[in-house]
């Protein structure tokens, strides 16, 4: 967890490979992630799932072809066998029935969905959620929180949540980090988060606004930028 | 004055960063390309959106072409009283430049922007990334089949544009007005040379669909992911690639006739 712009998102993506870090090593069920060949690296991703913030559809596939995207393109699976594959993991998403639908006819909140049951698909060792739940409505937003949680308990999965939202994301955690310009703050189960002894993160778990005298502070660039002072 | 300058350099910089990412990103493609053809369904589909669908708009052209061709050709050939010559002119002009250019330039803009947009917004809403991270490499799975669909495509509209264009400047000349039938058909059958004309038009119509196409997708894939960047990148592909393509043209011709 973290506040906007720390860096959560580039970290699943350097987790994923898709960023080179300038230093430090990343490693993965053991594997040093960016120092794997094209090859390992791409056999390494297909045990490694990720939910993108805007769901990362195909638009020119169905719902159904979507979700049968990562078995036509890894297995030679006979077509019968996708189609039951792909009704099963729609099934557990709950939209088994919007498999003819494309991907802009659905809702947010379904195609988050849909992108879940994508990644779920080569049956990965881990999930990699990016902000799973900007921008959702209360209703929709209870049901993946929830849908996280149980597929995470169910298929055995690890599951790595980038949120900013604090009440879902450390209702369903085992254990939390928490970013700020681009360091750890904190870490720790949801429990012992809320106990912290740094300020910062106990203000950003609690949502509290900025102190005010850090306020008045800033005031004083404010009038100084309003008059149109150079400051060296 | 030396902030001018300091403009410029940063913008040729920038151009020929530019050309080292697209030359890298050709090669990238060039080693893709096997990959396509075990999987000919992709490359069919793309086939049917680059070049077919085109089609329509390549044939139009190509008959309005030809018939002004057959009309301008007429009116200067009677002057020397050689209207019976008016097909070899049709042909020749059709086959050895307007043929493979104006192809090539109604190409860029009826498919190789739409190659453009389409990457770019794939990239610009996560898909390429998404595929990535599914393990399929992009480069195999979106960008080599439609860049050998365009390359493939290229010189087969070229080949239906003459086609049609011959055919229009045969409605004008003996349709309307009243060259001999015969003369058109035997006259263009013994001037038009099959590898002086034919061959070296078509070879034109190769590379212009290569370099279109390298175009089209190359903006695409390095596009910024924005609407506005996406935008930029549509028109930078149809400007650069009609530019390519009247400049390569040139320079081909030059070759071709040994100067």
């Amino acid at each position: 967890m973290g506040p906007s712009g720390t860096g959560k998102t580039t970290l699943l993506k350097l987790i994923g490979g898709q960023l080179r870090p300038e230093k430090g090593v990343i490693r993965v069920d053991g594997l040093d992630v960016h120092r794997l060949s094209r090859k390992e690296l791409y056999a390494l991703r297909k045990r490694m799932g990720m939910l993108f913030q805007t769901g990362a559809l195909l638009t020119d596939l169905s719902v159904f072809e979507n979700v049968a995207f990562p078995y036509r393109e890894h297995t030679k699976l006979p077509e019968n066998m996708i189609r039951d594959l792909v009704l099963m993991k729609l099934e557990a998403v709950g939209l088994r029935t919007a498999r003819n639908l494309m991907p802009s006819e659905l809702s947010g909140g379904m195609a988050r969905r849909v992108a879940l049951a994508r990644a779920m698909a080569l049956d990965p060792m881990m999930i990699m959620y990016d902000e799973p739940f900007t921008g959702l409505d209360p209703i929709t937003l209870g049901h993946i929180v929830d849908l996280i949680r149980r597929l995470n308990d169910a298929l055995g999965l690890t599951s790595i949540l980038v949120s900013h939202d604090v009440e879902e994301t450390l209702s369903i955690a085992d254990f939390a980090y928490v970013i700020a310009e681009g360091k750890v703050a904190d870490s720790g189960t949801p429990k012992t988060l809320a106990e912290s002894s740094n300020t910062w993160v106990r203000q950003f778990l609690e949502g509290q606004t900025d102190k005010a005298e850090q306020l008045s502070e800033r005031a004083k660039d404010y009038l100084d930028d309003l008059m149109g002072e150079k400051r060296a | 004055m030396l902030n001018a300058l300091q403009h410029m350099g940063h913008r040729a910089l920038g151009m020929f960063e530019r050309l080292g990412r697209s030359a890298l990103f050709f090669l990238q493609v060039l080693i893709s390309l096997p990959s396509v053809f075990l999987r000919p369904r992709l490359l069919i589909q793309e086939i049917y959106s680059v070049g077919t669908l085109s089609l329509l708009i390549i044939m139009v052209s190509g008959s309005f072409v030809g018939m002004v061709l057959g009309l301008q050709g007429y009116v200067t050939l009677a002057k020397f009283g050689a209207a019976e010559s008016l097909g070899v002119v049709v042909a020749l002009s059709l086959v050895r430049e307007l043929g493979p250019v104006v192809t090539a330039l109604l190409f860029a803009g009826r498919a190789g922007s739409a190659l453009t947009a389409e990457i770019g917004l794939m990239k610009a809403t996560e898909q390429l990334s998404g595929m990535e991270m599914m393990a399929v490499d992009p480069m195999k799975r979106v960008i080599a089949p439609r860049f050998l669909a365009g390359a493939f495509s290229m010189p087969l509209l070229v080949t239906t544009f003459i086609a049609v264009g011959v055919l229009g400047g045969y409605f004008v000349g003996v349709g309307l007005l009243g060259i001999d039938s015969g003369a058109y058909w035997s006259q263009i059958q013994s001037k038009v040379d099959f590898y002086d004309d034919i061959y070296n038009g078509l070879i034109k119509g190769v590379v212009f669909g290569i370099v279109v196409t390298w175009i089209a997708v190359f903006e695409g894939y390095d596009t910024v992911p924005t609407s506005e960047g996406v935008s930029r990148s549509t028109t930078r592909t149809v400007v650069n690639s009609s530019l390519a393509v009247l400049a390569l043209d040139f320079v081909l011709t030059g070759l071709m006739f040994g100067i």
